[in-house]
């Protein structure tokens, strides 16, 4: 992973910090409800809000989800571990520090595979830590820009939900990994069902550590971090922009520094930002409020127990029942209900990848036009194996199939009803289908002539033309039988 | 004698035998705060309508049958305690005007206690001093010469109990804010196993030394008091999940058979003489009624106020980081937030709080934590171990409460480190988390009043409260200030 | 021997802005307190854990339940400058 520039070869190195905020029903260390699509300051209590007096307390359902994404990370769970102060003063941040952890995470060293062009490859994790969100901050006045802001409104309902930190190793060489690696991470999240993992609502977030240094340099270049991109593109454009300026600014003789550096989007590039002297002393020490945990094996084991299947091993598991790897990849990690029509379909006796191809390409497809979700839709596991029956049988052409898979999802009866109700069932008798055939040949004499002959092209001609006069229900299988036994 | 002058044990027969009103108990503490206030500025506020209603609300319980040992008895609360809708400021100018939203833990068992919240006391800003001198809404005056200071933090919870313009009082104690102005006022002042009472809604100064605990009369009271507040509370993580201790069975079991440790290390050296005699008096008085003297070591508690003075800035200075001046409290004019923050703290808080939290920063940056803050953590595993040890071999250790007697207003206030020094004795049961009382042992030649201290193990409360009970039946409940001097 | 302190740079990472005069003062009492203080830096702490909590317990969780939150009303009068709705500040410098 070398970028070859004017001057010489360089090595980017690159580590991601993730945020994610998880959907427990009460904040971290209060009674809040979490929801930050509520009014501005209503879910908030002397506790979140830094009242004079307020203590925090744990909740313990959080460190229990840490716990499970650290597991599916490979990490080991600290069996010893403490909450820290994070002192540092800002309108977001109630208390004048954040509750997190300092050099004891709850969990730490894992790993996470990525895939970039058919190139695997392995992220170390570092750690993962838990901690509180801050608060949300607008800015009030003339287009919302900083230089004519005349003031800025603070909301504190998302102030002390539970977020939790995890931190790459700098394992990471180009943009497309970086974004091959907070998109597995988006995965194994969602498949854990701890965070919607939204990135346009910033329920999940990531900032970049970008250095680069010469080509076998042993030591690492001063790294830079890259903050506020809110999409997987983005964070790919950001890192190879933060690259090419590191580059760039070497080589014209300047010299990296450490700094914090905001990305644009619109202009695609990333900006220094203005920060406070000394404002990066956190003067760490251990929250006093909160006693330290002990989680020893009796309390990870049922936690380790109860992990799901990763969208890893369950894409394996689905390439060996024959899905394609293109299949096997969207459908394992897929939303729940798709997984789970998909296995008890194929439990039921239906052709996985017939099952897998419908779910990934039709349904979805049908889903998007009618903005709808699959749980909105009546479509069932028989349902699938009724349609997979009717095809198997010649009772439905491949492309009726589908019609009839979008009249289930709509909601309109089970396949053979819908079937049959919109005349979609395929004539496969063949006394039926002769007639039409010999109407056919007779007025296409020298056609058959030719077919006749051997000119197997004019197949295709006279199935069209029964396929016409029958209205697309003739099974082409059938008839091309059919053609061949009357030459 | 006027009802404000009644022990809670005494003010409890009387309401429940009928021969006083909690209404008539009332008005008699409240005409005493009337009557001492102008001269002593125990109180920063007092809630004549709060009090009143609740005291009515008492007389109805009482005449229900549904009494408890607090209802209808006067109690005033150190004003670092959160109460809803009453105004609490910690005497700082940062939280001028704040009305709670929330009771904190202690106040609402208060509260449904049945007690009669008078109002809140006066202490040093944000609990941070030994006099009550560091008062943004100046200083409370000691009642047993109005030229001294009461000592501190708790300085007008001390005065309030010692003049009766409240039965009853709790403070907080983070370094011997409870121990020592209950010495300098003749009170009984004690502060609990570290945990035993909620914490939740008790304004932080230093959250791993913090405690709320009373002020009284007499142990009696003390004790009856500590068990209306003491409990498991889910709010507060640092709370004790067992069952109290009860100290009741015990109470006064008397002093035979008790092993007293007599640390080297907290003999009274340095001590005032006539502190030091007094110290001696009850040690003998304790040993010819039965007890054991037994000579403990405990070498490293040979730095307690430095560990202390290290441990109780660093935590201080995260706790008042929230006084920002943006949800609550005083607000300073700032072109951007950052000034806004900058101007509000520095104009905000007093000289005293603010050295703290420079020297708690201090002590937490970056090059000085391991020298400073994290040498005093490890200092403070110590002195634990040292205490522990001594347990082995004693019930309960003995020590004076406060070097000196009573200082004059202003002696000390330009030098920051000797009134650091006041602490001495009073430091490590704070870093310890164990429990200790003062308990009044008489005067000294100048009439004023010289305390005994007695610490006991975690969850000692039992042993405590039989010891200190002997000291007061040994010594005898002190003389009370002569009011007509301090009456306006 | 009185300890020297960058008194600016701690009252800038504690957010306190303090005139030049008392900033001079406040270092020259915070170094005497610190030459004090040094005195623990002689006691032998090798191998020995530091004590954050004196109470040694662990594990104090709450179960994942909401309890009420405070009226917006009530909290935002508090505020010494608030909207119908949030609280209000001027902007950060350090935003963009
Ligand atoms: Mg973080
Ligand atoms: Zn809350």
């Amino acid at each position: 992973m070398i970028v070859e520039s004017a001057s010489g070869r360089w090595e980017p190195v690159i580590g991601i910090e993730v945020h994610v905020e998880l959907e427990t029903k009460s904040k971290m260390f209060c009674g809040c409800t979490v929801d930050t699509e509520a009014e501005p300051n209503t879910n908030v209590c002397p506790v979140c809000l830094a009242l004079p007096g307020a203590l925090p307390v744990i909740n313990e359902r959080a460190i229990e989800w840490i716990a499970r994404i650290g597991l599916a990370l490979g990490c080991t769970v600290t069996p010893d571990t403490v909450f820290s102060r994070k002192n540092y003063f800002y309108a977001d941040i109630p208390k004048g520090y954040q509750i997190s952890q300092f050099d004891l995470p709850v969990c730490a060293d894992g790993h996470l595979d990525i895939e970039v062009d058919g190139v695997a490859s392995r992220v170390g994790i570092e750690r993962a830590h838990m901690e509180e969100d801050t608060a949300k901050s607008q800015h009030a006045g003339d287009g919302g820009r900083i230089h004519t802001a005349t003031s800025t409104l603070v909301d504190f309902n998302r102030a002390g939900v539970p977020l939790v930190e995890i931190v790459s190793r700098p394992d990471m060489h180009t943009g497309a990994q970086a974004r091959a690696y907070a998109q597995a991470l988006r995965q194994v999240v969602l498949a854990l069902d701890v965070s919607d993992a939204k990135l346009e609502e910033g329920s999940m977030r990531f900032d970049a550590n970008v250095s680069v240094r010469p080509e076998g340099e042993p030591e690492l270049g001063t790294k830079v971090e890259v903050k506020n991109m809110n999409s997987f593109r983005s964070l790919e454009r950001a890192v190879d922009h933060e690259i090419s300026r590191q580059i760039a600014h070497i080589e014209s003789g300047g010299t990296v520094i450490q700094e914090t550096r905001h990305w644009d989007e619109a202009d695609g590039r990333t900006h220094g930002m203005r920060t406070k002297e000394g404002s990066s002393d956190y003067r760490y020490f251990t929250e006093p409020d909160l006693p330290p945990m002990h989680l020893d094996e009796d309390w990870v084991a049922p936690i380790r127990a109860a992990l799901p299947e990763l969208p890893e091993a369950r894409a394996a598991r689905y390439r060996q029942m024959g899905l394609e790897a293109g299949a096997a990849d969207v459908l394992a990690p897929a939303s729940p209900r798709a997984r789970e029509l998909f296995e008890s379909a194929v439990g039921a006796g239906g052709d996985p990848r017939q099952v897998a191809n419908w779910l990934v390409q039709d349904v979805t497809a049908w889903l998007r036009k009618a903005d709808t979700d699959l749980e909105a839709t009546p479509l069932s596991a028989g349902h699938l194996v009724e349609l997979g029956r009717l095809v198997d049988d010649g009772k439905l052409s491949s492309s009726a199939a589908v019609m009839v898979l979008g009249h289930v999802l709509a909601g309109d009866g089970a396949p053979a009803g819908v079937a049959e109700a919109n005349d979609l069932i395929q004539i496969s008798d063949a006394g039926a289908l002769e007639s039409a055939i010999d109407e056919i040949i007779a007025a296409n004499p020298e056609e058959w002539e030719r077919y006749v002959g051997g000119e197997q092209k004019l197949t295709g001609f006279f199935v069209g033309q029964v396929m016409r006069v029958t209205q697309g229900k003739a099974d082409p299988k059938l008839v091309s039988q059919i053609l061949r036994d009357k030459a | 004698m006027s009802a404000a002058d009644l022990s809670i044990g005494g003010a409890r027969a009387a309401l429940d035998a009928g021969d006083l009103s909690a209404v008539e108990l009332a008005d008699a503490v409240l005409d005493r705060a009337s009557a001492t206030e102008a001269q002593l500025h125990a109180y920063l506020l007092i809630d004549h309508e709060g009090a009143r209603a609740a005291a009515v609300a008492a007389d109805e319980a009482i005449a229900a049958g549904t009494a408890g040992p607090l209802t209808g008895i006067p109690i005033a609360l150190k004003d670092n305690m959160v109460t809803e809708g009453v105004e609490t400021t910690c005497a700082s100018q940062i939280l001028a005007g704040w009305e709670p939203p929330y009771d904190g833990t202690a106040v609402a068992k208060l509260k449904q206690s049945g007690a009669v919240i008078v109002g809140k006391t006066n202490l040093d800003e944000f609990a941070m001093g030994s006099s009550t001198e560091n008062s943004a809404f100046g200083t409370s005056r000691n009642p047993w010469d109005t030229d001294r200071v009461p000592g501190g933090s708790s300085g007008g919870s001390a005065v309030s109990v010692a003049v009766g313009s409240a039965l009853g009082a709790f403070g907080s104690d983070t370094g011997g804010s409870i121990r020592q102005p209950a010495a300098l006022t003749g009170t009984v002042g004690f502060k609990p196993t570290y945990g035993l009472v909620s914490r939740y809604g008790l304004i932080a100064f230093a959250s791993s030394l913090d405690q709320i605990g009373p002020f009284a009369r007499d142990v009696d009271d003390a004790l009856t008091l500590f068990e209306a507040v003491a409990g498991h509370d889910p709010m507060d993580s640092t709370s004790w999940d067992g069952a109290v201790p009860d100290a009741r069975p015990t109470l006064d079991a008397g002093p035979e058979g008790l092993r007293v440790g007599v640390v080297e290390e907290m003999n009274g050296e340095g001590a005032d003489p006539q502190v030091l005699a007094r110290y001696r008096e009850v040690l003998s008085a304790l040993e010819s009624a039965g007890a054991t003297l037994v000579d403990v070591s405990m070498p490293s508690i040979a730095h307690p106020v430095s560990t202390y003075y290290l441990i109780a800035p660093a935590e201080a200075s995260a706790n008042l980081a929230r006084f920002d001046g943006i949800r609550y409290g005083h607000r300073a004019d700032g072109e951007t937030v950052e000034e806004l923050m900058a101007r509000t703290r520095g104009e905000g808080f007093g000289p005293e709080v603010i050295r703290r939290i420079l020297l708690g920063t201090y002590a937490l940056s970056a090059g000085y934590y391991d020298a400073f803050y994290g040498q005093a953590q490890k200092v403070r595993t110590l002195a634990i171990q040292d205490f522990e040890r001594a347990y082995e071999q004693v019930d309960v250790i003995a020590a004076p409460t406060s070097p000196t007697t009573a200082f004059k207003i202003g002696e000390r206030s330009e030098n920051p480190l000797a009134m650091y020094l006041s602490d001495v004795f009073t430091i490590p049961s704070n870093l310890s988390g164990h429990p200790a009382i003062s308990v009044p042992a008489g005067t000294d030649d100048a009439g004023l009043p010289i305390g005994f201290q007695l610490l006991a193990p975690a969850l000692g409360e039992p042993v405590l409260f039989r010891a200190a009970k002997a000291v007061e039946s040994l010594m005898g409940v002190s003389a009370r200030p002569r009011l007509e001097e301090v009456a306006g | 021997m009185p300890i020297e302190i960058d008194v600016a740079h701690v009252a800038r990472l504690a957010r306190l802005s303090l005139p030049e005069e008392d900033l001079a003062r406040y270092g020259e009492q915070l170094g005497l307190i610190l030459e004090h203080a040094a005195a623990i830096q002689g006691v032998e702490t090798e191998g020995v854990e530091p004590t954050a909590h004196p109470l040694g317990i662990v594990n104090r969780f709450r179960p994942d339940e909401v309890r009420p939150s405070l009226d917006r009303g009530v909290v935002l009068e508090q505020a010494p400058d608030s909207t119908e709705t949030h609280f209000r500040v001027p902007p950060a410098l350090d935003a963009s």
